[in-house]
């Protein structure tokens, strides 16, 4: 039997706001147990919410930037469950009117190709706190300091139909809460958490087959892992004649597998109804256009100017705008150097991309800055360096060695350019191979090859090679 | 009875109280009069009437976003019923 | 000065200023009321008398150095269901007996702001589920009016203090009626404000967008002047109102003529008490001559408003509650043996039945698959009794009927039946469902027990309602009547 996958993701990003979505305590990573954890995020008896504005904004900026339904008045709800990292019992949340509604996520594939995802919805939501169940002789620790943490929670269709499929989608969601620059992304941290709904079926069937929601996947990666692996496990079960279970399943990145959350298997009731706490959110235009006048410029369109103003493929374009700081290195770089963008882009893409990685460094930390790259940039674009060279130029820079300027003149390696000192290096050289010389003059085209290499030899690769093949053109054709 | 004792259980259960066997009967008997008297509300046609959750007619209010909170750790930990080195302790969680 | 106790606050005010006695003294002799009375009527759960006597001298500070308010050096009681920080708060639970706040409700801050002094915190059914203050977990207040009857409730314990003169004042909730019922019941004033009229931050919640905060005193200007303390704008609470707050007591003194009264029939028809009944008509004829005009009106959805508060409420409730859970603070079990063990039995050990009944009621009301025919519905029924509400008040001032259907009944009466118990908030809930003012106030006696009107008005009308209260309270003086055992 051939058999189709159907994927959905429920995503949730923590957004970067200073104090809590309904209190005024701190979201700073990384502080010591509950010392972040008040009187609201506590649940203490008597405590009240009240609504962070901030994180509304960043709601309504992520629902602009897709071009999605904002909705003008929209409730928050309790979702009803106990769990001792749920301080009141409730998680306040949104249901019947979240306050992005419908919309599309347009995803680019590595091959270039285009998917249209169906944005469900995106809601405001608080984050629980933390369970740790290491050193308290049997007993579980409980910390609240991420309790009360502003979530957004953005929700597809289930229009996925590969675990690439999916990956491509959350990274286009990854990339854009960072543009935007509303979510950290950190996925490690758990800033951005990504939990899939994964299903197969018979190929042509059109009703969905029953779904398990894969969770506890901190990267792009293991995502694409674990997807793999539960389509595979849900289709040997379905081909060995069982029935797959409706279920939350863990995946463990060591054993590369997923697993049954049993104590999450009892079945749930929420009783989900408007929190009489908060009143409805309305939103009127003037506030939504506000953030609209502060919405950057989002990758699609960067992508699109990259192409247009500066000719880039649509290959160089995609990736130099994956991520907002990448695109702006690059054009810090292409207006310090002032040369073609296709130089710019070959280097930012190549040599300085690959030492990135090398050095398992991000652009923040990068030993070389823009306005470094684009001096050296200038040196190639104005023939001072052969390509070669600039190598080496580059290399020095990254060790800390100066701007290549500085670098050219310490070590000598300004290419040669003068008309003159290039021909009296051709001359010279010529001089030691007349054989060759008078071969090639009686018409053998072949031993060319070997006169420029034999020049080049004689120049140590300093003269500039259009240069020096003119003179010795014009040399043994005269 | 509109209420069982069998729903009494799970009723209990989804609100984590625990309920004595003896008890159950009793319960039974007294949420299934408490309903009785809720669905007298059956006696009048509401459809299409706009649910009203709240007494006024408001919006919510949107408080700036600025840290106004320290840390109060050991005070309103000082009457939890166990804690640890900061951490509230429960039972082992089984995930 | 021995009748300390029967003054006004204007009448306080004047002998504290006028250092007649220090706000020391005035304590003491509250405090010295409570140590000789409430072993008879249990209405304080804790007497703070340490820190009310440091409140008190510094109150005398601010008197002597001439800087003294409305409310320098008065005792005040606070119901416990208010948070009061370094002070036991057990909202009248086993689930918070050892629960000390670690911050004040708004209303609290409020009046330590006005150099209030607090004797205590004043005893309540259980979570605030009840209308007879037997619920509470220490044990049942008792009437000072008759010591068989029952103070009502759920802010039995502050009606109580008051009509016995262990307290001037004290703060109240109400949710369906709590404290519009008990001071019916104990013959004293009460106001229960519009919704979002006084802070809910820090007042335990039963049903959130019932809840409201109010004053509690043995009269309207009493009652006009806590107001002024209590209510106002709190950035803390989201259904606060924004609108500015007032002077209560600047249109205290109002004339009544051509006021418009109504009375709803649905309000004095079968099930009303004749001997309440007869003291509400001889209320309303001191009206008429006072030059009120009164008319007969409908509210005629007023019937179902029990039906659906006993939706509304408990469901609000149950998700209220859910934060009792033994891992923070409250009650635990001991020794539980898993997680679900630790949930299941202190909540079980921490709740009484009638809190038990509620949470239950309201986790099936909004449990899957009931939600729409239970909980929506009711909703939809509240909207109707709101209507009717806007619309019969935008053809008369006011609406008047009895508190109550009958008066306080005998101890041990109520907890036979829950059903019969919550039938007798009749003609206080559906003003808490539209979330309207109302006051209650002393009219007489029927069957040797207090007998309270009911006057109910338009949203943010809280002035108008203490007008007419005090001017009706200006012509007669059942408010200044006093229990004999407690004179």
């Amino acid at each position: 039997m051939q058999w189709e996958t159907v994927i959905g993701l429920e995503i949730h990003a923590q957004l970067a706001t200073k104090s809590k979505i309904f209190s005024g305590t701190s979201t700073a990573f990384g502080a010591e147990p509950n010392t972040q954890a008040n009187v609201v995020d506590l649940g203490l008896p008597g405590a009240l919410p009240v609504l962070n504005a901030e994180a509304v904004r960043l709601a309504v900026k992520f629902g602009l930037a897709l071009d999605a339904k904002i909705n003008r008045r929209s409730i928050f709800a309790r979702k009803n469950y106990f769990y001792p990292d749920l301080p009141k019992g409730y998680q306040i949340s949104q249901m019947d009117l979240p306050i992005v509604a419908q919309g599309e996520v347009h995803v680019v594939m590595d091959d270039g190709t285009q998917k249209t995802v169906g944005l469900t919805r995106a809601h405001l939501e608080e984050d629980a706190g933390k369970s740790l169940h290491e050193d308290f002789h049997g007993l579980t620790g409980i910390d609240l300091n991420r309790a009360g943490t502003p979530l957004l929670e953005i929700v597809s269709e289930p229009d996925m139909r590969s675990a690439k499929e999916a990956v491509a989608y959350a990274k286009t969601i990854h990339s854009l809460v960072r543009y935007l620059g509303m979510c950290d992304g950190n996925m490690q941290e758990g800033s951005f958490r990504v939990d899939a709904n994964v299903s197969v079926r018979p190929k042509g069937q059109v009703e969905f087959g029953t779904r398990a929601e894969v969770k506890n996947v901190n990267s792009f990666r293991f995502l694409e892992r674990a997807i793999n692996f539960e389509v595979e496990r849900q289709i040997d079960v379905l081909e060995s004649g069982r029935k797959v279970v409706q279920e939350t399943r863990l995946y463990d990145p060591d054993r590369d597998e997923t697993r049954s959350m049993r104590s999450k298997e009892e079945a749930h009731d929420y009783r989900y109804f408007p929190d009489p706490d908060l009143l409805p959110v309305v939103l009127d235009e003037a506030f939504i256009e506000s953030v609209r006048m502060g919405l950057p410029e989002l990758p699609q369109a960067k992508k699109q100017r990259f192409i247009e103003q500066f000719g880039l493929s649509a290959y160089d374009a995609n990736f130099l705008t994956s991520e907002r700081e990448l695109a702006d290195f690059f054009e810090s770089t292409l207006k310090a150097g002032g040369c073609e963008a296709k130089l710019c882009a070959n280097w930012v893409m190549g040599d300085f991309s690959a030492a990135l990685n090398k050095a398992g460094l991000d652009l923040a930390h990068s030993p070389v800055n823009a306005e470094m790259l684009g001096g050296l940039m200038k040196r190639i674009a104005d023939n001072t360096l052969s390509g070669k060279l600039a190598k080496d130029v580059f290399e020095a820079m990254w060790a800390g060695e100066g701007d290549a300027d500085a670098i050219i003149e310490k070590k000598g390696l300004k290419q040669i350019t003068d008309e003159g000192a290039i021909a009296a290096i051709v001359d010279e050289a010529l001089a030691q191979f007349p054989e060759q010389v008078a071969e090639f003059r009686s018409g053998k085209d072949k031993v060319f090859g070997f006169l420029v290499g034999q020049v080049m030899k004689a120049a140590k690769g300093k003269a500039n090679p259009a240069q020096l093949n003119a003179v010795l053109k014009q040399r043994l054709e005269s | 009875m509109l209420i069982t004792p069998n729903e009494v259980m799970k009723i209990a259960h989804l609100a984590r109280m625990s309920v004595d066997h003896d008890d159950v009967e009793r319960y039974a008997k007294d949420l299934s009069g408490i309903l009785g008297l809720v669905e007298q509300m059956n006696q009048v046609d509401v459809r299409g009437i706009e649910p009203m959750a709240h007494p006024l007619d408001m919006c919510q209010r949107l408080r700036a976003d600025v840290v106004t909170e320290v840390n109060q750790r050991d005070t309103l930990q000082a009457h939890a019923p166990a804690v640890e080195r900061g951490l509230f302790l429960v039972p082992k969680v089984i995930e | 000065m021995s009748d300390l106790h029967c003054k006004t606050l204007t009448e306080l005010r004047g002998i504290l200023d006028s250092k007649q006695i220090s706000a020391q003294e005035l304590a003491q002799h509250f405090i010295r009321r409570i140590q000789a009375h409430d072993s008879t009527l249990n209405s304080f759960i804790s007497v703070t008398e340490d820190a009310g006597l440091l409140a008190a001298q510094r109150a005398d500070e601010k008197i002597a150095a001439g800087q003294a308010g409305a409310l320098t050096g008065i005792p005040v009681a606070h119901k416990d269901i208010f948070c009061t920080m370094g002070v036991k708060t057990s909202c009248g639970s086993r689930m918070l007996d050892n629960f000390i706040a670690p911050y004040n409700a708004s209303v609290v801050e409020r009046l330590n702001q006005a150099d209030t002094v607090m004797l205590g915190k004043t005893n309540m059914d259980e979570f605030a589920m009840g209308s007879t203050s037997e619920s509470s977990y220490y044990g049942a207040t008792k009437n000072p009016w008759d010591t068989q009857a029952v103070p009502g409730g759920s802010s039995g314990g502050s009606a109580a203090a008051i009509a016995a003169g262990l307290t001037p004042i004290a703060t109240g909730t109400d949710t369906g009626g709590s404290i519009r019922q008990p001071a019916a019941y104990c013959g004293i004033t009460g106001l229960k404000p519009t919704y979002g009229r006084v802070s809910r931050f820090g007042m335990i919640a039963y049903a959130s967008s019932l809840d409201q905060g109010g004053p509690m005193a043995r009269s309207a200007e009493d009652c006009a002047l806590l107001l002024n303390v209590m209510a106002g704008f709190d950035a803390r609470d989201s259904t606060s109102s924004e609108q500015a707050s007032e002077d209560y007591t600047a249109q205290l003194n109002l004339d009544l003529t051509g006021l418009k009264i109504g009375l709803p029939r649905e309000y004095f028809g079968a099930g009303l008490d004749v001997g309440v009944a007869q003291a509400i008509d001889a209320a309303i004829s001191e009206l008429r001559k006072l030059g009120a005009e009164v008319r007969e009106v409908s509210l005629p959805n007023s019937e179902l408003a029990i039906p659906a508060y006993y939706v509304i409420a408990p469901a609000e409730a149950s998700s209220n509650l859910s934060r009792f859970d033994g891992v923070r603070f409250g009650h635990r079990c001991d020794a539980p043996k898993d997680l679900t063990d630790l949930y299941e039995r202190s909540r079980a050990e921490g709740f009484g039945d009638e809190v038990k009944r509620r949470i239950m009621i309201g986790t099936y009301a909004l449990s899957s698959g009931y939600y729409d025919a239970y909980y929506l519905k009711a909703q939809r029924v509240r909207r109707l009794i709101a209507d009717d509400f806007q619309r019969v008040l935008s053809e008369v001032d006011v609406i008047m009927g009895p508190v109550t259907p009958s008066v306080a009944p005998n101890l041990g009466e109520s907890l036979k039946d829950p059903v019969a118990m919550y039938l007798s908030d009749i003609y206080t809930v559906p003003v808490n469902l539209a979330g309207l003012p109302a006051i209650s106030i002393p009219v007489g006696f029927a069957h040797n027990r207090p007998v309270g009107l009911q006057v109910i008005g338009k949203a943010f009308a809280e002035s108008r309602l203490l007008n007419i209260a005090h001017r009706f309270q200006q012509a007669t003086d059942w408010h200044r009547q006093t229990p004999p055992a407690f004179k």
